[in-house]
């Protein structure tokens, strides 16, 4: 059960013919234009005062959640850390709610109590919006653990950053998760900086997919700025973590573009290593350039697709600006399930 | 029409800053993401970027000015098509919001209540006991045992994981037989690895289950504690009741015997102190039986401390089919009119034999056993000190921030002109649990202890 390296390589895949349908790529590339204009909206916000404390912004990285829902049925559970905007409009969480969390009103998915990284949806199988880097591991563990339990057929996406990987619940988790054989993906983001620190500076090896080795737990690379190479390698590691052949680890190599945080100048990488990814691996470009190669869409099209995102970005603003803050009654509601 | 950029603020706090440069020029076309200014605080150095398409309309700000506010316009973009005429026929298009429409802070914070809002509706009574019903004697271990089988028997998604729990019958015997009985999908034994299976136990518990996971002592328990209280007792708030976390954290708390320092040591302030947990400290068996069940039905999260000097002793449980003791009420479990002594756990036994002792000296002691450290049933204990005028508050663990500080604070709070003295407490000594059996017994508070505290409040001593 070694870990395979994918040989999938970055645009070069272009051309080759595409695994999905038209519709699919359709969806994610509006999924990733949605994720986008509504971060940026964020950033604006935040920029504003309306939007207060940490905020950290998905901008780059939208081909791996929209290409991980594409692979996850009806009734699966997605889970992650704190950079977790991404991974909610992806499960079809209203920007609505989201925004007006990001606000602090009570329109939030959390009526206001949360904040940008604890959102939740039980309707739509969100588990959150961790704040503390690593716990959301051995939680989506336990989500798979419920999974096999009830034999529901359900699986357990479960995302963490370069960052968790080096947590040692993390490894806890992969034991008990190999162990038991519980159906669960583990989705390591490795956006290559763990705040302000590289892979290469905390990691002692750089190939977080192998980290499962000593597990038994598969692991596979995969170019985390093709949305068709997340779906295909998330289709696969699904189906068999469906099956009952137990976890598999996704290394989604990808890259945020903005700082870590909102307050974070980002003095640890350069400009031009920032430049080259989003002039040459974006992955909405790369899903643009796949659509009209095969002449699934028109340039007309596609520009309707981002008015439609902006739209629903702005429309998200207004709202989590106009819904009020919380009742001062709120402050006492929901520390206990009451009866 | 025309979209005004803005100060942005690099942090909540920064109120202005220096534009230290433009990297754009009047004509430029930028997209979403490109830097077009650098600006500076007093903290740090950040890049503007882009939010919006569009071709630089104008700056608004020269290059090097400082003190430009958070939220001025800085810059003018023009979208598609748009040229400068377009400037002047829409000026203040701003995208959102006026500088000064943040949101103003919430309304002055109400006031707090001293105790615990959350304890909610009145708790229920222990169940009638019927004349004539039999009793029957049982130790705490195997109360404890029979209430996680009675539970597991009538709900199918209880479950119980922990290390040894399964083949082994427990470290500590407590999960016996339930093996045999439920199968290893519902006794499951866990690697040595409490920091995962607290937090598995919990996403169990957000996906439908009710764990009941077992420390082998809540000393390990530290390993796992993030999950206890970031996990499983905020998630409900953080998630405006979303995200119930029905789930028992069981094992055994506070000092063991000759086992030293980190296996001897009482968490009831510990978890007593968070928003969002239950925390019970049951005496004797039927309360350990009562009020397990209990925990295992309730919709939060639930620590649930045992003491495994008392796992063996035995005690008279009535004979009652579903026996079920309410969380959050205390026990009056002697009473007395010249001294209350409050007490959990292991510390009831001291509290009522410092009671018997008392009696012979013509000193009548009301014994509180509190049974729930969380939510704390102020009431019991008030209504008791009214009567007596005086307390001593006995726990087994150390004194600062401790149960008995809060009951004592409480008291003074509630009942200050009841009291004819000042609250008095009993705790272990102040230092690390010793390993040589006399500094163990010099450290431990017991009988004497009680005994000695209630003369300095009656003033006897």
């Amino acid at each position: 059960m070694a870990a395979r390296k994918s040989t999938t390589s970055k645009s070069k895949a272009t051309k080759a013919k595409l695994s999905v349908t038209k519709d699919q790529m359709l969806d994610w590339y509006r999924d990733m234009l949605l994720i986008r204009r509504f971060e940026e909206k964020a950033g604006q916000l935040y920029g504003m005062g309306h939007i207060a404390g940490f905020c950290h912004l998905y901008i780059g990285q939208e081909a791996v959640v929209v290409g991980v829902q594409g692979a996850l049925e009806e009734g699966d559970q997605v889970i992650t850390g704190y950079r977790d905007h991404g991974h909610m409009l992806a499960a079809g969480m209203e920007a609505d709610g989201v925004m007006a969390e990001l606000t602090g009103r009570i329109g939030g998915y959390s009526k206001g109590k949360g904040g940008s990284m604890h959102m939740f949806s039980r309707e739509k199988q969100f588990f959150g919006g961790h704040g503390i880097v690593g716990a959301q591991v051995p939680i989506g563990a336990g989500l798979a653990f419920a999974d096999k339990y009830k034999e529901n057929g359900k699986i357990s996406a479960t995302y963490f950053g370069d960052g968790a990987a080096n947590q040692g619940q993390v490894y806890e988790t992969f034991n008990m998760a190999k162990l038991w054989d519980l159906p669960v993906l583990f989705i390591i983001e490795n956006n290559q900086y763990a705040m302000g620190t590289s892979v290469q500076r905390a990691s002692s090896e750089t190939h977080l997919y192998k980290r499962g080795i000593s597990f038994g737990i598969p692991g596979e690379e995969v170019d985390g700025m093709d949305v068709v190479a997340v779906y295909e390698a998330a289709k696969k590691a699904a189906d068999q973590a469906r099956s009952g052949k137990g976890p598999y680890i996704l290394e989604m190599k990808t890259y945020r573009y903005r700082g870590h945080s909102m307050s974070d100048p980002a003095k640890y990488r350069t400009r031009d290593e920032v430049n080259s990814y989003r002039d040459h691996h974006d992955p909405i470009d790369m899903a643009r350039e796949k659509i009209l190669t095969a002449g699934w869409a028109d340039e007309d099209t596609l520009k309707g697709f981002d008015k439609e995102a902006k739209t629903i970005a702005a429309a998200s603003a207004d709202f989590a600006q106009e819904s009020p803050e919380p009742d001062p009654s709120e402050l006492w509601t929901d520390v206990l399930v009451e009866g | 029409m025309p979209i005004e950029i803005l100060m942005p603020a690099l942090s909540p706090t920064m109120e202005e800053g220096t534009l230290a440069k433009w990297t754009v020029k009047v004509g430029d076309t930028v997209s979403s993401g490109d830097v077009i200014a650098e600006i500076e605080t007093d903290k740090a150095t950040m890049e503007v970027e882009a939010v919006e398409e569009g071709v630089v309309g104008k700056l608004l700000v020269e290059e090097g000015e400082e003190g430009v506010k958070v939220n001025a316009p800085i810059a003018i973009l023009l979208e598609d098509g748009e040229d400068e005429s377009a400037m002047e026929a829409a000026p203040a298009a701003a995208p959102a919001a006026a500088p000064d429409a943040a949101p103003a802070p919430a309304s002055a914070p109400v006031a707090a209540p001293v105790v615990e809002a959350a304890t909610g509706a009145a708790v229920a009574s222990d169940p009638e006991v019927p004349a004539g019903t039999s009793m029957v004697e049982i130790t705490v271990r195997d109360a404890l045992r029979d209430a996680m089988a009675e539970e597991m028997r009538r709900d199918d998604t209880v479950f119980v994981m922990g290390e040894e729990v399964a083949e082994y019958q427990g470290a500590y015997k407590v999960t016996r037989e339930l093996l045999q009985e439920f199968g290893d999908k519902r006794v499951v034994d866990t690697p040595i690895t409490e920091h995962g299976f607290a937090g598995l136990g919990v996403g169990a518990a957000f996906g439908g289950l009710k764990p009941v996971v077992e420390f082998m002592t809540f000393n390990f328990a530290m390993q796992a504690i993030d999950h206890l209280i970031n996990s499983a007792a905020k998630t409900l708030y953080m998630s405006g009741g979303q995200m119930g976390c029905p789930i028992v954290f069981r094992g055994p708390n506070g000092a063991a015997s000759r086992v030293g320092a980190q296996h001897s040591q009482d968490y009831s302030s510990w978890y007593g102190h968070v928003p969002g947990l239950k925390v019970v400290a049951p005496y004797d068996a039927a309360d350990a039986k009562g009020l397990l069940k209990a925990a295992i039905r309730d919709p939060n999260p639930v620590v649930f401390l045992e003491h495994e000097l008392m796992y063996g002793t035995s005690f008279d449980i009535p004979d009652i089919e579903d026996w079920i003791v309410p969380i959050g009420k205390a026990k009056v479990r002697r009473e007395g009119s010249d001294v209350t002594i409050t007490a959990h756990s292991r510390m009831v036994g001291f509290a009522l034999d410092a009671a018997d002792q008392l009696a012979e000296q013509g000193i009548s002691a009301e014994v509180i056993d509190l049974r729930t450290i969380r939510p704390l049933d102020t009431d019991t204990v008030i209504e008791s000190v009214k009567k007596t005028n005086r307390i001593v508050c006995a726990e087994e663990g150390w004194g600062q921030h401790g149960v008995g500080a809060e009951i004592a604070s409480r008291v003074v709070a509630e009942a200050f002109d009841y009291l004819d003295a000042p609250p008095a407490r009993v705790f272990q000594k102040d230092v690390p649990l010793p390993y040589a059996a006399n500094l163990e017994a010099l450290s431990l508070p017991g009988t004497e202890d009680i005994v000695e505290a209630v003369k300095v409040v009656t003033y006897t001593g």
